[in-house]
């Protein structure tokens, strides 16, 4: 019989993954359809008893979404314009019923290449907050997520959250656009996140731009950040893109499009968001 | 630390009651709710969170069953269809449902009303983009969507009123409401992995992980053995390992013998308890594969010296067909314009929300199904040949059908199911997994098809060359039916005095394509209504206005030389949407004046499709029956895989007898009760079995009649015991306790059989294959994103000739479906082995994805059918994909010769558009 474990204490959590291999299970959108017509055989922690662990709250220099808050959970959280990018991610990704059971952290575990809330988490210089019974630690989600499904989690180690710094300008937004080949329910072809902060004169200080599906993990893309630096805020800051800016992009041919049409369309969906984003702030 | 309650169990409240599972805490909350709980309303699709079938409200929110632990239901609420209807009255958004029409099949249904419910607790009174994205987390197959938005923003408003049924001899013509569909409502429907006895071993089939391979066995039952496994059957065990559509084409092994042709190919079964049966790991298994060179498309096969699929089958061609009329090739030479053309299509999935699922018991020395089929009597002698007895020791009782579409033609669990019950002594259940189903179901046909048409100066089609090439993947099925009906079909609904046409289907190592709605017909559909689009565009002409000019009318010829006598409706459906036609290029002249990146496109099509077997008998039967204590039952041999057939027959049986149709009781699809009214197939039910249910009623109502000594204008009251006859001023009661009855108590009956008359084709595919054709046109709009290559329909308008609407909400609930497939077909769909076995990789239309679509019918009455109605299952379907294709073009000059127009296959072919001088 499998070990089913579902602590309500962080700590009994923390032990018992520090004491045995075990599969942390939270929304189970990644867990079950992982297992279609396969054995549940797994030895399982279940974190959902953690409750308190679901609510999103503000400190003084960031915004932290702990690991149990779902998608749903973020969608109707009162947050600044700064997460309009993560809340339209939240809205695009699977159904209402992913939305309601799945997590923000298990997305990020996960690390699928096409996991709709790394690209947003990036352009916000998110980190994650990983714990275990020893020690705790804080690392840039950059660093976290390695490769296509690999991440530093080490096996005794739990998400505990993910921190989302605040902006450092008054005027700050993000933004998201998702591109697949049907409505809902849809695995992104390409996604592009993009998060920008202005000065009172309404030039861009500060801008991150990241494409997610066009690589095994996704990517920022630094020179088109540089670029728009100090440029005014409007539907204009489309043209500011180039196909030299997709450089770190590097996508592959699936069943979803091919490699050529990814870098083609991640281009002209980084223009759309930016010049979304622009005409917004 | 533990889950749940101290003993291992977990407590938590199902619709407000409390409940207390004992099952591991890992178990999916759906097969708790099913299994422990014996909830069977809530639905399992895919066990993955694709399809939403399974969705539950937890705690209020909407959330799949199948991701969900029991373990995490633990103390909370859960909310089922079963909850929905207080004190056995349907709620008010299940009256709004019933009353839509917006169940078809059912299997979605749980899920969109527990959806819908989270919904309208938030919102009372949503718009409708709110009720997209409250349902867009469930897939639905059959309604194509709009009947469920329609229901659902309904239900909020005033309270809907049940629909009133109608009173005799006014049943045909009405919007009765489905007289299954409470049932497929409440949760209480079974369908075939609802019912399975709680002492039932399982059965899971191992299949190829290869295309093609040789396949030694080591010793199973040795390697395997575990507790709980009862046995390994292996091809030695089956009595006739092998099963086929065709008496002379049985070509597919039950289990292998010695070599695998598809991934997906059955290579042993695993009986035992469910827990043994998953337990055991494929690759465990003392299964050693040698790979061989698979054949891979039509191109591999047609190979000089490629690998033989089959070994007795040359150059791997399984069957040819063709239609010769005139001199097709002189009559292009001498054309004023001439069109010409390369089409690709892809393998397609059925998709039905219901995977294969079903149940085998034996009793004595027979053996009995309960399982989800299109076609019992088939499944009866399949089973009964394999098992080697005879079709009267086999019984198919067919349970709700969760969407067919032609995927549940085939055998799936059926020979084996049986052949365990009937080996072991146990009753044997087998329901497949959503990869198992979408590996080892048929598909539709990938076809290449070359083509050319011409036309005189004044726009008069003058010839058709036409070569379609169909890859019918490792098996037969149903590929020679297509492979027939295709060229009848090949030259569209037009007048073409010329036409040669040839259609063959070629064996290779990918799944085998089957029967999937419209045989073909959709394939080539694509090619010869672009042709059109190209000859009007050479000419200048209006495309509608060519296509009015060529449309076939009663009196013309087919291409095949038979004379169309009557019920051919085309022009009017193109008259109906001609004004609609005009004002939709004018608004795209409108939103394109701007030159911006999202271009609007407007397209037409015609579709014609012959009702039935193509030149073959396809005869129906139907019984109904009067007991002595006034009960009348309908022994109705056509299943309803959520088309409504079983509404349809009972609407036109009622009118024929002269009774409401809600008197009348059904027995459907039992074998061993029922009539062979053949496959629900070909669009045939409402046609030949309608005709052979409305002869039942009449001969019915002929011998109370008789009773009576009445007249034919006589009208039948019943009540009770007692059939109440006035003719005139006369009143003649019938006394039916009076009556002689036979055993089962039946006093009178009438009896009907229909076989619609065709002729077979003759060497050159002359004569008269069909006794009824629908048509039909459609205008499509599109708006296409030109740099992402993006497609997103704006609206459809659907005018369909059907003969007589029997009943109007089912006329359109089926069109609008099959609009929803051919969406699909056009922009998604695309069937890969081995990479879009699930349904997120493989991608049919959501409720986002199927506009706003207008239903125009037509009635030109068919004089042979049930009060003048012919078929409408498969014709909603056929000219989707081509006014779709043709919007494309007219938005951005692009025809496109590849279906599914996926966006960087558009995007592509944008950019080479662009790129040209």
């Amino acid at each position: 019989m499998p070990e089913y474990l579902r602590p309500t204490a962080l700590d009994d959590a923390l032990a018992a993954l520090s004491s045995r291999p075990l599969t942390v299970l939270a929304g189970g959108t990644d867990f079950y359809p992982a297992r279609v017509g396969a054995p549940l055989d797994d030895d399982v922690l279940d974190i959902t008893a953690l409750q308190w662990m679901r609510t999103i709250e503000e400190h003084a220099d960031h915004w932290r979404i702990p690991a149990l808050a779902t998608w749903t959970d973020i969608v109707e959280a009162d947050l600044p314009p700064w997460f309009d990018g993560l809340k339209l991610a939240a809205r695009e990704i699977g159904g209402r019923q992913v939305q309601n059971a799945g997590t923000l952290c298990g997305n990020l575990c996960n690390a699928s290449p096409a996991a709709d809330g790394v690209p947003v988490l990036l352009s916000l210089d998110a980190e994650v907050e990983l714990a275990s019974l020893e020690r705790r630690e804080t690392m840039p989600l950059a660093e976290f997520i390695r490769g296509n499904r690999q991440t530093a989690l080490a096996p005794d180690q739990l998400m505990v959250a993910v921190r989302v710094p605040k902006p450092h300008a008054e005027r700050a937004r993000g933004h998201f656009l998702k591109l697949g080949a049907r409505r809902y329910l849809v695995i992104s072809i390409v996604m592009v996140a993009a998060a920008l902060e202005a000065d009172a004169a309404g030039r861009v200080v500060r801008a991150a731009v990241s494409v997610g599906a066009c690589s095994p993990v996704a990517r920022r893309l630094p020179a088109l950040e540089q670029a728009l630096a100090g440029r005014p805020c409007d539907a204009a800051l489309g043209e500011t893109v180039t196909d030299a800016h997709m450089a770190p992009l590097a996508p592959v041919d699936d069943a979803r499009g091919s490699a050529d049409y990814r870098l083609d369309a991640a281009r002209t969906l980084t223009a759309r968001t930016l010049a979304g984003l622009g005409s917004m702030m | 630390m533990n889950a749940g309650g101290p003993d291992g169990t977990t407590a938590f409240l199902v619709n407000g009651r409390p409940v207390t599972v004992n099952a591991p805490p890992l178990r999916r909350l759906a097969d708790a709710l099913r299994d422990d709980l014996g909830l069977t309303g809530t639905k399992v699709g895919c066990n993955a969170g694709d399809c939403g079938a399974c969705t539950v409200l937890l705690d209020g929110a909407q959330v799949c069953s199948c991701m969900v632990s029991l373990a995490q239901a633990a103390g909370r609420h859960v909310e089922t269809v079963e909850g929905l209807a207080a004190k056995g009255r349907l709620n008010r958004l299940q009256r709004a449902f019933l009353r839509h029409g917006a169940a078809q099949c059912g299997a979605c249904t749980p899920g969109m009303l527990v959806a819908a419910t989270e919904l309208l607790r938030a919102s009372p009174r949503p718009r409708a983009a709110e009720v997209l994205d409250g349902l867009g987390g469930v897939l639905c197959r059959c309604t194509g969507y709009r009947k469920i938005v329609a229901a659902v923003l309904d239900a909020a408003g005033d309270a809907p009123q049940p629909l009133a049924t109608p009173p005799a001899g006014a049943a045909v013509g009405a919007r009765l409401a489905k007289l299954d569909g409470v049932p497929k409502l409440t949760g209480a429907e079974r369908y075939g992995a609802d019912a399975v006895p709680e002492d039932a071993l399982w059965l899971r089939i191992v299949r190829s992980p290869h295309d093609s391979a040789r396949v030694v066995l080591g010793n199973l039952m040795e390697d395997a053995a575990r507790p709980g496994l009862e046995r390994v059957l292996t091809a030695a065990d089956v009595p006739y390992n092998r099963t086929g559509i065709y008496p002379d084409l049985r070509d597919q092994p039950v289990l292998a013998e010695g070599v695998v042709r598809y991934r997906g190919d059955p290579v042993v079964a695993l009986v035992g308890t469910r827990e043994a049966v998953t337990a055991v790991r494929d690759e465990d298994l003392p299964i050693r594969y040698e790979p061989l060179t698979p054949v891979h498309g039509l191109a591999d096969a047609r190979t000089l010296g490629a690998p033989l699929v089959h070994e007795e089958t040359e150059g791997n061609k399984l069957v040819e067909g063709g239609v010769e009329r005139g001199d097709a090739e002189a009559a292009l030479a001498d054309c004023a314009a001439t069109a010409r053309g390369r089409f690709e299509t892809a393998f397609v999935e059925h998709a039905y929300i219901e995977p294969e699922a079903g149940w085998a018991r034996r009793v004595g020395e027979r053996v009995e199904l309960f399982v989800s089929t299109q076609t019992p009597v088939m499944d009866r002698d399949t089973t009964a040949e394999v098992l080697g007895l005879a079709p009267t020791q086999v019984r198919i009782v067919p349970s709700a059908c969760g969407g067919g579409f032609g995927g549940k033609l085939d055998v799936s669990i059926q020979p084996l199911a049986a052949l365990a019950a009937w080996l072991t002594g146990a009753p044997v259940a087998c329901v497949y997994e959503r990869p198992e189903s979408m590996m080892a179901s048929p598909k539709r046909h990938p076809a290449v098809i070359e083509a050319r048409m011409g036309c005189d100066a004044e726009g008069r089609l003058q010839a058709v060359d036409f070569d379609a090439t169909f890859d019918t993947g490792a098996y037969a099925s149903w590929g020679p039916t297509v492979a027939g009906r295709v060229p009848v079909h090949a030259s569209g609904p037009y007048v073409v005095p010329h036409v040669s046409a040839r259609g063959r289907a070629f064996y290779t190592n990918g799944p085998p394509a089957g029967a999937f709605r419209g045989f073909g017909v959709p394939q080539a559909a694509i090619v010869h209504e672009a042709l059109m689009d190209d000859l009007a565009a050479q000419l200048g002409m209006d495309r509608l206005a060519f296509r009015l000019k060529n449309a076939l009318r009663a009196g013309d010829a087919t291409a095949t030389g038979q004379v169309l006598e009557a019920s051919a409706g085309l022009v009017p459906c193109l008259e109906a949407l001609a004004p609609r036609w005009q004002r939709a290029l004018e608004d795209a002249a409108r939103v394109n004046a701007d030159d911006g990146r999202v271009r609007r496109g407007v397209g037409i099509s015609c579709m014609w499709y012959g009702i039935g077997n193509t030149a073959l008998s396809n005869p129906s039967a139907m019984r109904i029956t009067l007991d002595r204590e006034g009960r009348l039952i309908l022994y109705n041999g056509a299943v309803d895989i959520g088309q409504g057939s079983t509404t349809i027959l009972a609407q036109i049986c009622a009118d024929a007898l002269g009774v409401a149709a809600d008197r009348i009781a059904q027995v459907i699809g039992d074998t061993d009760w029922t009539e062979d009214a053949g496959k629900t197939s070909a669009s045939r039910q409402t046609f030949v079995s309608g005709k052979a249910a409305e002869l039942a009623g009449a001969a019915l109502r002929a011998a109370i009649l008789r009773e009576a000594n009445a007249a034919d204008d006589a009208t039948l009251e019943f009540a009770g015991a007692q059939v109440v006859v006035r003719d005139g001023g006369r009143r003649v009661e019938i006394d039916l306790t009076r009556l002689k009855a036979d055993a089962a108590g039946v006093v009178l009956e009438g009896t009907g059989r229909f076989d619609p008359p065709t002729t077979t084709l003759d060497a050159r595919g002359q004569g008269s294959p069909y006794a009824a054709y629908a048509f039909g046109a459609q205008v499509a709009v599109v708006d296409v994103d030109t740099e992402l290559g993006t497609v997103t329909p704006v609206r459809i308008h659907a005018a369909h000739d059907v003969g007589r609407a029997i009943n109007p909400t089912q006329v359109e609930g089926q069109i609008e479906g099959g609009i929803a497939q051919g969406i699909g077909l056009a922009l998604m769909e695309e069937y890969l082995p081995g990479k879009t076995e699930n349904l997120h990789d493989y991608l049919i239309p959501t409720i986002g994805d199927v506009p706003e679509i207008e239903v125009i019918i037509v009635e030109d009455p068919e004089p042979l059918g049930p009060f003048g109605a012919k078929g409408v299952g498969e014709p909603g379907l056929v000219p989707t994909a081509p006014a779709i294709l043709g919007a494309i073009r007219h938005a951005t000059g692009v025809r496109v010769t590849q279906v599914p127009a996926l966006p960087h296959r558009l995007r592509r072919a944008l950019l080479e558009r662009e790129a040209r001088p």
